[in-house]
C-alpha cells in the first residue's frame, strides 16, 4: 500500500514550515507520521505537500515553565509516559497509548491535531485543561482543551497552523485515565475511556472527560456538576454521556459504550481521587 | 530526493519517491529481506526495525524520514557467527512456527531485554504487544525472550519444558 504522489520537504524551522503551509493549501504537516501516513497509505487523505516538522530543532522537549509544563510537538508518547513531569492521567494514556513500537514513533501533539476520540492522550488532555499553541506566518494563538476539538478527525487548527506546543498546567490535586482497549484490557484504541483531574481528595472540585464513544473528546460537565454538589462519583458517573452523541461502531453498541463511559468516569474519578490524597 | 543512511554499518546513499516506505526501501532496494510486510496498517510488527536505536515499525515510516539515520536489521543483529541471545533463544526453544512474525519479534524483544534485562512474563508479553503472530504461538516466543533474557544476564537459562516432563 504506497500513498499516493506527494512532494515532501523536512522543513529546518517553524518559520519555513509556516510559509510552506500559507503557500501551499493542500499540504499537510507531518511529526511522527504514525497517524497521518497509515491515512495516506489508505488513501483517506492525499496531500500534494508533507511538510515534516520531524527534523526542527527544539521542539522535542518536557519543560517545566513554573505554572505550567510545556511540552514540545516533537515529543514522543514513549517520553509523556516515562516523564516524571507528567501529571498521572496523561501519562497513563501515553502509556496505553497504541504499542512499544508506535508510542517510539508517535508524538503527542500529532494525536490531538490528528484528534481521533479513540485516541488516549486527548482525553487525558481534555481533563487536565491543557491548551495548544497554534502558530502561522502572522503569529501565534493558544487553543483551550475544550474549543481543540470539532468534529470526527478535526481539530481547530486551521490548514495554515502548525501545533508546536501543548501546555498542561500544574493545577496540584489528582488525575487518572482508564479505558478498555479494542483487544481487551488497555490495549489498543479506546472503545471507551475516562480521564479525570480532582483538586483535592473530596472530588469536588474536578474537571472529567470522556472518549471513544462520541466524536470527539468531551467534558463530562454533568458529572462535574454533580461532583461539584457533593455526589459520589458512583452516582456522578451515572451522567458520564449528558451532552455526548455516543456513537455504534464495530467495537460496541450505543447501550454498551455507554454503559462502559459510566464505568471509567467513576473509576478515574475514584482514582484520581486516591492520587490526591 | 537523496538519502543517505546507514544500515547495519554499511553508509548507503539512494534516490527514493517521497511516498517510498521505509520497508519497501529495505527490502526492495536494498534487497534485506529479512524485515516483512504484514498487515501494513501498523498493528502487526512484522516490519520492525531498529531506526536510531529505537524499535520502530517500517511500513509506517517514509525512507525519507529515515535520511541520515542508523537502522539494524534482522540482518545486522547477529555479531558475525554468533546469534544475538534472542535469535539463540527463538532456536533453542522453538520461538517460531511458521516464522513469518519471527524478525520483527526478534527485533522488538531484542530492545525489550535491553530496557528491562529481568522481564516479568507479563513484561514480556506487554512488550509484544505490538507484536502479532497468526500461529498464535506466543507461548515459545515468552520462553525465547525468557530464554534469551537469562543468557544476556549471563546466566543459565531455564531448561525448556520439554526436558522437564
Amino acid at each position: 500500500m504506497y500513498p499516493r504522489e506527494f512532494e515532501y520537504v523536512a522543513a529546518g524551522s517553524v518559520e519555513e514550515a509556516a510559509q510552506l503551509l500559507e503557500d501551499n493549501p493542500g499540504a499537510k504537516v507531518m511529526s511522527g507520521g504514525m497517524s497521518l501516513i497509515p491515512m495516506m497509505k489508505l488513501r483517506l487523505l492525499s496531500p500534494e505537500l508533507v511538510v515534516d516538522i520531524g527534523r526542527i530543532p527544539g521542539l522535542n522537549t518536557i519543560e517545566d515553565r513554573g505554572d505550567h509544563i510545556a511540552i514540545g510537538a516533537l515529543v514522543r508518547q514513549r517520553q509523556i509516559a516515562e516523564s516524571p513531569l507528567i501529571p498521572m492521567a496523561l501519562k497513563t494514556a501515553a502509556a496505553q497509548t497504541g504499542d512499544a513500537q508506535v508510542r517510539n514513533t508517535a508524538t503527542f501533539a500529532g494525536a490531538i491535531a490528528h484528534a481521533d476520540v479513540a485516541a488516549d492522550t486527548p482525553t487525558a488532555f481534555v481533563a487536565l485543561g491543557g491548551t495548544i499553541v497554534a502558530k502561522c506566518v502572522d503569529g501565534e494563538r493558544e487553543i483551550a482543551a475544550d474549543a481543540c476539538f470539532v468534529d470526527t478527525l478535526t481539530s481547530a487548527l486551521e490548514a495554515n497552523e502548525i501545533l508546536t506546543e501543548v501546555r498542561i498546567p500544574k493545577s496540584g490535586g489528582g488525575s487518572a485515565y482508564d479505558k478498555l482497549g479494542r483487544r481487551g484490557g488497555h490495549t489498543d484504541y479506546s472503545v471507551a475511556g475516562a480521564a479525570a483531574w480532582v483538586a483535592d481528595s473530596s472530588g469536588r472540585e474536578c474537571r472529567v472527560a470522556v472518549g471513544g464513544v462520541g466524536t470527539i473528546p468531551a467534558l463530562a460537565s454533568g458529572v462535574m456538576e454533580a461532583m461539584a454538589s457533593g455526589a459520589s462519583p458512583e452516582d456522578a458517573a451515572e451522567r458520564a454521556c449528558e451532552g455526548i452523541t455516543v456513537l455504534e461502531d464495530l467495537y460496541g453498541s450505543e447501550e454498551y459504550k455507554s454503559h462502559l463511559a459510566k464505568v471509567f468516569v467513576r473509576r478515574a474519578l475514584e482514582q484520581a481521587m486516591a492520587n490526591a490524597s | 530526493m537523496e538519502i543517505t543512511l546507514t544500515v547495519n554499518g554499511e553508509k548507503v546513499t539512494a534516490d527514493v519517491e517521497p511516498r517510498t516506505l521505509l520497508v519497501h526501501f529495505i527490502r526492495d532496494e536494498l534487497r534485506l529481506t529479512g524485515t516483512h510486510v504484514g498487515c501494513e496498517t501498523s498493528y502487526c510488527g512484522a516490519c520492525t526495525i531498529h531506526l536510531n536505536g529505537e524499535a520502530i515499525k517500517s511500513c509506517t515510516t517514509l525512507a525519507v524520514q529515515a535520511d541520515g539515520a542508523e537502522i539494524t536489521t534482522i540482518e545486522g543483529l547477529a555479531d558475525g557467527e554468533t546469534l544475538h541471545p534472542v535469535q539463540e533463544g527463538f532456536w533453542e526453544r522453538h520461538g517460531l512456527q511458521c516464522g513469518f512474525c519471527t524478525p520483527g519479534m526478534i527485533m522488538q524483544a531484542a530492545k525489550i531485554i535491553e530496557e528491562n534485562p529481568d522481564p516479568s512474563e507479563d513484561e514480556i508479553r506487554h512488550g509484544i504487544d505490538g507484536n502479532l503472530c497468526r500461529c498464535t504461538g506466543y507461548h515459545n516466543i515468552v520462553k525465547a525472550i525468557e530464554y534469551a533474557a537469562a543468557k544476556a544476564r549471563g546466566e543459565e537459562p531455564e531448561p525448556a519444558e520439554w526436558e522437564t516432563v
